[in-house]
């Protein structure tokens, strides 16, 4: 049966405009990023805080091979030397040249925390991202597992984790993993919910926008930010604990040395006044520590939508 | 301690109903009493995977001594048989004995420990929550003058020392070198300041951070700015309205704040010597103290799901709406 | 509803701060309680590391229960300041011919500290609960001297307890006379009565109240001091007792311990003037102080060996040049003034220096047995390796448990294998318990090892490595060894057995299942105003004849 209606076809006129122009007339397009830099330029802390990490790689890549000396070596005959021309960080308990060993340190320690940092990123998002996307039962059962991992303190299961595992790097991450995805997981899915929800994306899905476009011009960028974010603050964060475990004798294999390890073994060493050896590590550790959170902040800034203008 | 961005139950919550209430809130307990059985499943799994005797000495005890130690703490019963006597006995509130300590139980340790680590705990929350704000809003009011530079170089500092670095800096100047202080041990209120700056200096920094940051916000925002428009004084504007607003950031990390400090003191329990249940949960690993190690994870666990579930239901009950408007901010 | 959160806040913070209010208030009562009337008194404040495991001689282990038991009991002997064994609870003592049978003549005037008299029973009660399989006590095997120990200790059926509980070798004649009946003579059995598992306990406090080693306040002792304040992981306070027989050579009123675990900072503490003595102390502090001539330094001979084990049973260590050549290429004294820094002495032997032997001391007498040479050990080491049909040394780790020092010492080895040997050693360190496991399970190549001896002979360290012993880590096993060590084990004449354990030493250094590589010493500091403390090779530093002189 056919229902009358008021309107009929010939009511109506086809809109011929580009959707995607709909969109354009808000502002120029200035790409995300290319504005985002722009804004993390200005900020000098944040550069300070880029820079400095550039530095640190730079020479946890070259700083060991600078100097004849190994990270190994001892030499007794040159102990607890002050920092000096020939050492220039000075030498530890057994003679072996810190400024070797701290650069050594630098690449463990910060391959610990990208490394920390990467894995939390990749399972997070996918964990976070399957759990906001799919909905329904399956998210409820993925965050309630997600849930119960959670309530166990941090440091304590990073530990008995620990002590179940050989010595070694890798054991360090996994250790640090196998709970450290979840404030990431939760991150991504909170996001991914939020824009779903989001008035944005409901019209551009209404202006009949297609999904992968969404995606690249929402999701992306608006997901993104946060997520960075939260990555920096997770390699200072990692680093951190592993100087943590290496207080507990949790650390990397002797004689390869953290920047955790250097500082924890040179504890003792300020009992006779040899402060410099807790200094170099300590030091190098406050400067990531500094240099990664002035820079995190610095992009929550530069990536927050709200502040474009 | 966020399970308030659960979508799920802000739609349950429009259709109220105190019945609905009892049956949410119950359905939660259930969960909570759930969750902490499945933790003190994986802990018992981890604790058994976890190489080592607790009894072995250097070179190792004669196998009929070792067997009768064994016999002793039921360790010579099937693993299942084990879970099955733990699970028992934590249903009657009883984590057994230590097994390197006859003169104690593991319920003695937490009864001792517990109130330490708590006292400890809060009075560096206190602390930092005091200085942390204080610093945060001077920070805000003087931007990029040198009060701001003073402060975050504070706030730098605290994030970015590790606190076993710290603390042995604080004894040995404070109480070593100048003689301030005591060095260690927890006898009388000044045994507890240097512990308690050595935890604190890390939500410090965090806290004072997020206050100047949060200050900032909040002084652009229109009210503020009709106030001054209005002629208000300043300190009536600040103190009223700006620092009212802006703590309100600080409020909602404070849950986590609390459980990292209570939680997290174990390093400087350890260095300063401190009888608490941190320092406690570091000699039992390393001494491999089954039942302590079980014990305090299963303590610390079941605090964190009780507060979570005590939070969770509390909003519930006395404001309903507090999570629909929550999810709008 | 922002109204709300605030005062949500306020109750929150005011919560708080009553909290803490109440808990520093009762922190603060107990320390004015400890400091008061402290000006006349005589005090001795030590760090005794960790909270006891037990304080009842049965089932008591290791040098944080020792220290306390030591100075709050007395066996039926007892060490003076000299190492000299003497009488202790017991007045006289004879043995039989065959060194089987030990008769205890107790001391009339000798009490409890709760004023009961210490009895033959007491004794005989308390060794026989040690050995109780349900006692489940770890040093029950320090009684298997006595004839039928092991046996019922090794129990297993609760039928057989009472009759095997009987047939122990340990019977109170009367009130005041023990005899004592061994398995197999033992020359040294007078020494190992000094020691806490031998030492007696109240029999009548322990059937009233099995519980009573728990807490101070029904602590009962028979030792110059008693346990009167006991806060668990946190201080213990002992008293001069009263009812001691030589109560008079008792100087100190009080000692305080406290319970601090790391070693740096009971050293600050020390330092700050918070304790009067510190045992034991961090490495960078001692290698300070050996070089200095500190007055308030001490440093004493400890009867213990720091050494090696290599797994025998795994090629290419079952090779004895193999073994030798790695014994040989450690520079030991660079180790020791370097590394280990407290003035300890490199091992080029077994046993230990203070162990007396017929005439002179044990280990002088056997002065180096070996010696370092990097060229030699090179040659040794190509040698074995070829007699192995190998062309150069597998990749292999040393296992070693957490700490600080060990780990040092193994850096340092491993700097030396590359050096002198060319080969490359990889470090792996793991919680002790751990290390124990791997090393019974065989489960290793070279594993860090210190062997403290129970009694000052030499057979407490070459017992351990008899073919199948209990402690034989390394799982060497040699037919002519075993027969030197029961040989020494089966007389009292000195003369034998000492010449059969000097032939045993030579044997270990020429076969070297273990790598010797330094004897211990006994780092420590007292405050000049404390006199009177001595350090016995076998025990802690002892203060029951201490003093304060300020």
């Amino acid at each position: 049966m056919e229902r009358e209606t008021a309107f009929k076809k010939e009511m109506f006129v086809r809109d011929e405009t580009n959707r995607q122009e709909a969109e354009k007339i808000s502002r120029p397009s200035v790409s995300y990023w290319s504005d985002a830099w722009g804004r993390l330029k200005e900020n000098r802390l944040a550069m300070t805080g880029l820079l400095i990490i550039v530095l640190l790689l730079i020479m946890a890549i070259i700083g060991p091979h600078l100097n004849e000396y190994s990270y190994y070596e001892q030499d007794f005959a040159k102990k607890n030397l002050p920092p000096n021309a020939e050492h220039w960080f000075g030498t530890d308990a057994a003679g072996r040249d810190l400024f070797t060993r701290a650069w050594h340190g630098a690449r463990i320690s910060l391959f610990i925390g990208f490394m920390a940092a990467l894995i939390d990123f990749v399972i997070g998002v996918l964990y976070g991202g399957i759990s906001a996307l799919r909905g329904g039962r399956t998210d409820h059962v993925m965050m309630r597992i997600a849930e119960i991992l959670y309530a166990i303190p941090y440091m304590l299961m990073v530990i008995l984790i620990m002590i179940a595992m050989k010595r070694g790097i890798w054991p360090i991450i996994v250790a640090m993993t196998i709970t450290g995805w979840i404030p990431m997981a939760r991150l991504v899915r909170g996001q991914v919910l939020q824009l779903k929800e989001s008035e944005f994306v409901q019209a551009a899905l209404a202006m009949g926008a297609k999904m992968g476009w969404i995606l690249r011009k929402h999701m992306i960028p608006n997901t993104f930010g946060p997520i960075l974010v939260n990555i920096t603050l997770t390699v200072p964060t990692a680093i951190f604990a592993e100087a943590t475990l290496s207080f507990l004798g949790l650390g990397v294999p002797a004689p390869q040395a953290s920047w955790g390890t250097l500082a924890s073994d040179a504890l003792g060493s300020i009992l006779v006044g040899n402060f410099y050896q807790l200094f170099v590590p300590a030091i190098l550790i406050s400067l990531t520590m500094f240099a990664f959170n002035v820079f995190g902040d610095g992009l929550r800034d530069a990536l927050d939508p709200r502040l474009r203008k | 301690m966020d399970l308030s961005s659960e979508p799920s139950s802000s739609e349950k919550k429009q259709t109220l109903g105190v019945i609905s209430m009892w049956k949410y809130t119950f359905k939660r307990f259930l969960w909570a009493i759930a969750t902490l059985w499945v933790i003190i499943t994986v802990t018992f799994i981890i604790m058994k995977a976890i190489p080592g005797d607790p009894f072995a000495k250097d070179g190792g005890l004669p196998e009929t001594v070792q067997k009768n130690l064994h016999r002793h703490y039921n360790l010579d019963k099937p693993e299942i048989v084990q879970y099955g006597l733990y699970l028992k006995s934590i249903l009657q509130f009883d984590f057994g004995p230590s097994m390197k300590h006859r003169s104690i139980t593991v319920n003695d340790y937490i009864k001792k420990g517990f109130p330490i680590s708590l006292h400890l705990g809060l009075q560096a929350l206190i602390f930092a929550i005091s200085f942390g704000l204080i610093l945060g809003v001077v920070a805000a009011l003087y931007r990029n003058k040198w009060p701001d530079y003073a402060s975050m170089v504070i706030a730098i500092i605290g994030v970015s020392v590790p606190s076993f670095v710290l603390a042995t800096f604080l004894i040995n100047y404070v109480a070593v070198q100048w003689n301030l202080l005591p060095v260690a041990t927890w006898q009388s209120w000044s045994h507890t300041i240097l512990p308690t700056i050595s935890l604190a200096m890390m939500p410090l920094a965090y806290i004072a951070r997020l206050m100047r940051s949060s200050m900032l916000e909040v002084m652009n925002q229109d009210y503020i700015l009709t106030a001054k428009a209005k002629g208000l004084k300043q300190s009536t504007i600040i103190i009223k309205h700006a620092i009212r607003n802006a703590i309100l950031p600080v409020v909602t990390v404070l849950g986590i704040l609390t459980t990292n400090l209570v939680t997290g003191s174990f390093i400087v329990e350890y260095i300063f010597g401190i009888p608490g249940m941190g320092e406690m949960f570091v000699t039992s690993i390393f001494n491999r103290d089954y039942s302590v190690i079980l014990g305090s994870t299963v303590f610390y666990s079941a605090i964190l799901i009780f507060l979570i579930f005590i939070v969770d239901v509390a909003y519930t009950w006395i404001d309903p709406r507090i999570k629909i408007t929550e999810e709008g901010s | 509803m922002k109204e709300s959160k605030f005062s949500l806040l306020s109750a929150f913070l005011i919560a708080l701060l009553a909290l803490a209010g109440c808990f520093s208030g009762d922190a603060e009562q107990a320390g004015s309680e400890e400091n008061a009337g402290d000006g006349e008194k005589k005090v001795l404040r030590i760090n005794n590391s960790s909270e006891p495991g037990s304080l009842h001689p049965g089932t008591a282990q290791g040098a944080h229960d020792s220290w306390v038991l030591e100075h709050a009991f007395e066996g039926l002997t007892k060490k003076t300041p000299e190492g000299e064994i003497v009488d202790g609870m017991a007045e006289k003592w004879e043995v039989s011919d065959d060194g089987l049978t030990w008769t205890f003549y107790l001391k009339d005037d000798v009490r409890w500290s709760n004023g009961d008299p210490v009895t033959a029973e007491d004794f005989e009660y308390a060794w026989k609960y040690a050995l109780h399989p349900e006692t489940a006590s770890q040093y029950a095997y320090q009684l298997y001297y006595l004839e039928g120990a092991k046996e019922f200790n090794s129990a297993e059926n609760e039928a057989d307890y009472a009759e095997l509980e009987e047939n122990v070798g340990v019977k109170a004649i009367d009130g005041k006379t023990l005899e004592v009946k061994l398995a197999e003579p033992t020359p040294y059995f007078l020494d190992l009565t000094s020691f806490y598992t031998y030492y007696p306990v109240n029999k009548k406090v322990q059937e009233e109240n099995p519980d009573w080693a728990l807490e101070a306040e029904t602590y009962v002792s028979n030792g110059a001091f008693k346990l009167t304040d006991w806060k668990h992981k946190e201080s213990m306070t002992l008293k001069k007792n009263e009812h001691y027989y030589d109560k008079d050579n008792i100087h100190l009123d009080e000692v305080y311990m406290v319970m601090i675990e790391d070693e740096n900072t009971a050293w600050q503490m020390y330092q700050a003037d918070e304790l009067d003595l510190a045992y034991p102390l961090p490495n960078d502090v001692q290698g300070e102080l050996v070089n200095s001539d500190n007055e308030e330094f001490y440093n004493e001979p400890e009867l213990a060996l720091y050494y090696y084990n290599l797994n025998n049973e795994k090629p290419p260590f079952n090779n004895s040049k193999v073994r030798k050549a790695l014994s040989m290429a450690i520079d030991r004294q660079t180790l020791v003034e370097h590394v280990v820094q407290g003035g300890q002495k490199p091992a080029l032997s077994i046993i230990p220096p203070g162990v007396p032997d017929v005439n002179g001391d044990f280990q002088e007498n056997s002065g180096d047995l070996f010696e370092e040479d990097a060229e030699e050990a090179k040659k040794l080491l190509e040698e074995g390796l070829a007699e192995e049909g190998m062309d150069e040394m597998p990749q292999f780790t040393i296992l070693y448990n957490t700490l600080e020092a060990h780990k040092k010492i193994a850096e340092a080895i491993q700097e030396m294998w590359r050096k002198n040997l060319g080969i490359e050693v990889e470090l792996e360190n793991v919680e002790f318990q751990v290390k124990i496991d791997r090393e019974q399970a065989g489960d290793y190549d070279i594993s860090r090892a210190g062997w403290i001896g129970d009694y000052v002979d030499p057979m407490t360290f070459l017992d351990l490595w008899v073919t199948d012993g209990p402690h034989n880590d390394a799982n060497w096993s040699n037919a002519e060894y075993d027969e030197l060590i029961k040989l020494a084990k089966s007389t009292m004449d000195q003369e034998k057995r000492m010449e059969a354990m000097h032939k045993a030493e030579e044997m270990l250094i020429d076969e070297m299942p273990i790598i010797p590589i330094y004897f211990y010493t006994k780092p420590f500091t007292v405050k000049p105003h404390v006199k009177g403390v001595f350090a016995p090779i076998d025990r802690y530093p002892q203060f029951i004849y201490a003093d304060i002189e300020k």
